[in-house]
């Protein structure tokens, strides 16, 4: 029952909820060569798309009144999406893995570690990921010249939002999966958002009442949001776009730690 | 193929129906959901875009019938990939069904030909969908555009092969993320799909023409828009073919290595 | 019987419940600090489910429950801190080697990295696993899983140290391995709680053990007060040829206190197996084979439930 599992005594600590995250540090400690692999796709994606398709467009693109080159316009919007993969790969697939096969908490369990110490440290550590991937991105966005905005740096923390808010949701959906087969349910959710959030073209492209709809999804915050503040046009939107986000990961954590707790304790 | 062979590659493709029937409603989904989205998204939405940049058309087509054909090619190349990676290396490691088959009169090469056979099914139905898609997107614009499927299903299997000897060979599943960023990834934007290859510096386009997708996008898109000739086509064939056959003579030996040593 | 110290463990009427299926159905036990404590019962006699319990991992459905002095509902945390946990199933981090298994764990407790690899260090020779200490987890057998699991358990320099059927699954020599080491932890002070379906094992490490059997608990005492109060001296085996099974009625008088007709045997308990023996053959009772043997704790479940141990 919604609420009434939670118990006093076991609140999250941020001592216990760190050494889990330190667990999962010190595993991936080893597979480096991953972690710096996983700045390749981003440096492939602008490429490509930025640079590539860009030169088809040819001319610019408007956006609040600036003009922009397709590249500038589609590289925040590749880091957020980059973000979003990351982090809910990382409270899916692992989270997934370490809940239903391996049992891992089951030990973790049995130490001061409570449930909600569990959903903290693995919400963290999509955070600690997340923002490496957003340093990195940020790096080689600086590098091929298509972040003009010094509001580009508030991008960092921007990308932790959003990685917080998706590592959440994550969490939160990845409790209610039984099989790996309902992993691909979360995928099948990640690709119409990457594909539609204003991503490889303006929200103007839109008619009337789609343009709503896309207002409504988790992904567009995060597009509009690192958009507006790598090109510089900023606006009273990224207070929505921030409201959204927040209010989407603290709801994924409510429910991840409820869940959590009926699957774990019985 | 012996007679036996062709019992073992049945009971093969048996088990991985039976497995598939009950996981096959998300596939399915995905699998008819993906290439509509895609379309619609980088075709339609995008398009918007390049089709005000390029006045006269890519080659004189919209963005949307250029990037179509690239994109059934790229799907099938990325099933691949999922098929012949984890999955399979779980069945090898975890679920011991092929230690299971082998205990009958069940040979290794007929694992590998029931694998083999099933993939191409999968491939089909991926290829099938998109094909349908694009139909609905009104880009099938020559009349040999229904070739493309057998041609996607064989740029699949181009991949699929060479991966699953891989595969057969691991232990653990540390090369996979290598291959997915560093071969599946960027070729799924440099061969050729989003934007014609001869934008690229002449050395990556060389990189390019030695593998698969790049002669499979090409042959897929001049079958679609009419625009092939037969040299150029039996050219993207061959290279096709020769990373299958190449693969499976090397699935063979690894996977021949793994389950009976 | 338990000392006069507070009891580290206290449980009155305690319940456990899973949807409309009872596991544990208002047990009352204590123990006592620095003894040894069994549970021992078949499968799914509710042991586990104690354990859990007392673990501070399952919710307490109904009765009373004090682990050190507290309250498992509002002081979890606190309590886990205090014990040490080696759980029936493998629980190891395989993803971890086997030094890191012991590092990380002692960090989710707190424990400064340098005392940390300094304990997991120590605890590796208490096992013997010192060589092991870079190696993957999965290799090992499933004897150096358990002892890992043990040293694992006790990183945190436990009081109270749990262990759900500790040489289930173990060959005889990682038993004793296993067993030797438990004896060792025992004499240092630490309080153990093991439960066992393996009468040898509750025998030679319990100093006193509660039988439990369907969610209750039947008997409770040492071994040897189970076994003199429930059994005999001595039990008298008999085999006999298939379908060759005589009925023993009248035949056994003044001859045995009790007899099992067991599907593969016949057990009949008396103080002086040797008398019995040569009394039923003087009755005319041929077994193809008898043996003579010391009662034990399978004998005494068999009398209280009558089923055995292991089914």
């Amino acid at each position: 029952m919604i609420g009434g599992n939670l118990r006093p005594g076991t609140l999250p600590s941020l001592r216990r909820a760190g050494s889990l995250v330190e667990r999962n540090a010190i595993l991936y400690r080893r597979s480096w060569l991953i972690i710096v692999s996983g700045f390749a796709e981003p440096l492939f994606y602008l490429l490509g798309i930025g640079l590539g398709v860009g030169a088809l467009i040819g001319s610019t693109v408007t956006l609040n009144g600036h003009s922009v080159r397709y590249a500038v316009f589609v590289a925040p919007a590749l880091m957020a999406s980059a973000a979003m993969n990351g982090a809910v790969y990382e409270t899916s697939f692992n989270f997934f893995f370490k809940l239903r096969y391996v049992k891992l908490y089951d030990a973790i369990l049995s130490t001061p570690l409570g449930v909600l110490d569990v959903a903290a440290g693995e919400i963290a550590w999509a955070l600690v990921r997340g923002t490496l991937y957003a340093i990195g991105f940020i790096a080689v966005m600086f590098g091929l010249g298509l972040a003009p905005s010094p509001w580009t740096i508030v991008a960092l923390p921007a990308a932790m939002l959003m990685s917080f808010a998706f590592g959440a949701a994550g969490a939160a959906l990845t409790t209610f999966l039984r099989t790996w087969q309902d992993i691909e349910l979360i995928l099948i959710v990640l690709i119409p958002l990457f594909l539609f959030s204003a991503t490889f073209y303006p929200l103007e492209v839109y008619p009337g009442f789609l343009r709503l709809v896309v207002e409504l999804t988790p992904l567009y915050h995060g597009v509009n949001l690192l958009r507006s503040l790598t090109t510089g046009s900023l606006g009273q939107a990224m207070l929505v776009d921030i409201g959204y986000l927040l209010a989407l990961g603290v709801l994924g954590l409510w429910i991840a730690t409820l869940r959590l707790d009926r699957v774990l304790l019985k | 193929m012996s007679r036996q062979a062709w019992t073992g590659a049945l009971h093969v493709l048996e088990h991985n129906a039976l497995v598939y029937r009950r996981t096959w409603r998300g596939s399915v989904f995905v699998s008819f959901a993906a290439p509509v989205m895609f379309l619609a998204a980088m075709g339609v939405g995008l398009g918007t875009l390049v089709n005000r940049g390029t006045p006269h058309g890519i080659g004189g087509f919209s963005y949307l019938e250029f990037l179509a054909p690239g994109l059934l090619a790229t799907a099938t190349m990325q099933t691949a990939f999922s098929e012949t990676t984890y999955r399979l290396l779980s069945r090898i490691r975890w679920a011991r069904t092929y230690d299971a088959m082998l205990a009958t009169p069940l040979e290794v090469q007929d694992v590998l030909t029931g694998e083999l056979v099933w993939l191409a099914f999968r491939l089909l139905m991926v290829a099938t969908f998109y094909f349908v898609a694009m139909f609905l997107f009104r880009t099938l614009l020559a009349p040999g555009a229904v070739l493309a499927i057998p041609v996607a299903v064989l740029n699949g299997l181009a991949f699929a092969a060479p991966i699953f000897a891989f595969t057969a060979s691991q232990q653990t599943d540390a090369g996979f993320p290598v291959i997915g960023r560093f071969v599946i990834a960027p070729l799924s934007i440099f061969a050729g799909t989003f934007f014609p290859i001869d934008r690229l510096p002449v050395a990556a386009q060389a990189i390019a023409w030695l593998t698969p997708l790049t002669h499979g996008v090409a042959l897929s898109r001049g079958l679609t828009l009419g625009t092939i000739s037969m040299q150029p086509a039996l050219v993207h064939l061959a290279v096709l073919l020769l990373y299958t056959v190449v693969g499976i003579g090397l699935a063979r030996v690894t996977l021949s290595r793994r389950l009976a040593p | 019987m338990p000392s006069s110290d507070i009891a580290l463990i206290h449980a009155r009427s305690l319940i456990k419940r899973f949807d409309d299926f009872v596991a544990v159905d208002g047990i009352d036990f204590d123990v006592a600090k620095g003894e040894a404590f069994g549970f021992l019962g078949p499968n799914g006699a509710g042991k586990t489910s104690t354990m859990r319990m007392i673990g501070c991992v399952s919710p307490v459905s109904g009765g009373t429950l004090r682990v050190l002095g507290m309250d498992p509902l509002t002081d979890g945390p606190r309590i886990r801190a205090r014990l040490g946990v080696v759980p029936q199933a493998d629980t190891l981090d395989a993803e971890l080697r086997v030094g890191e298994n012991l590092e990380t764990y002692a960090r989710y407790f707190g424990i400064p990295r340098s005392v940390a690899r300094t304990r997991a260090k120590e605890l590796l020779e208490f096992v013997q696993l010192q060589d092991r200490a870079n190696d993957q987890v999965e290799p090992l057998s499933g004897g150096m899983k358990r002892r890992l699991t043990i040293a694992r358990a006790l990183i945190n320099e436990p009081e109270l140290l749990l262990l759900d059927e500790p040489t289930t699954g173990l060959d005889p020599q990682a038993r004793h391995l296993v067993w030797d080491r438990l004896y060792r932890l025992k004499q240092r002070g630490v309080t153990l709680v093991l439960t066992t379906h393996y009468m040898d094992e509750a025998e030679q490490l319990c100093d006193r053990l509660v039988v439990m059997d369907k969610a209750r608990i039947v008997a409770s005492g040492s071994p040897r007060e189970l076994i003199d109060r429930y059994s005999t001296k001595e039990v008298l085996e008999l085999r006999f040829a298939v379908d060759a099974t005589p009925s023993f009625d009248g035949t056994l008088a003044g001859v045995a206190d009790r007899v099992e007709v067991l599907p593969d045997r016949v057990l009949v308990y008396t103080n002086d197996g040797d008398a019995a023996a040569d009394a039923l053959h003087v009755r005319g009772v041929r077994p193809e084979s008898t043996l003579v043997r010391r009662s034990s704790l399978e004998d005494v479940f068999l009398r209280l439930t009558g089923r055995s141990l292991i089914e």
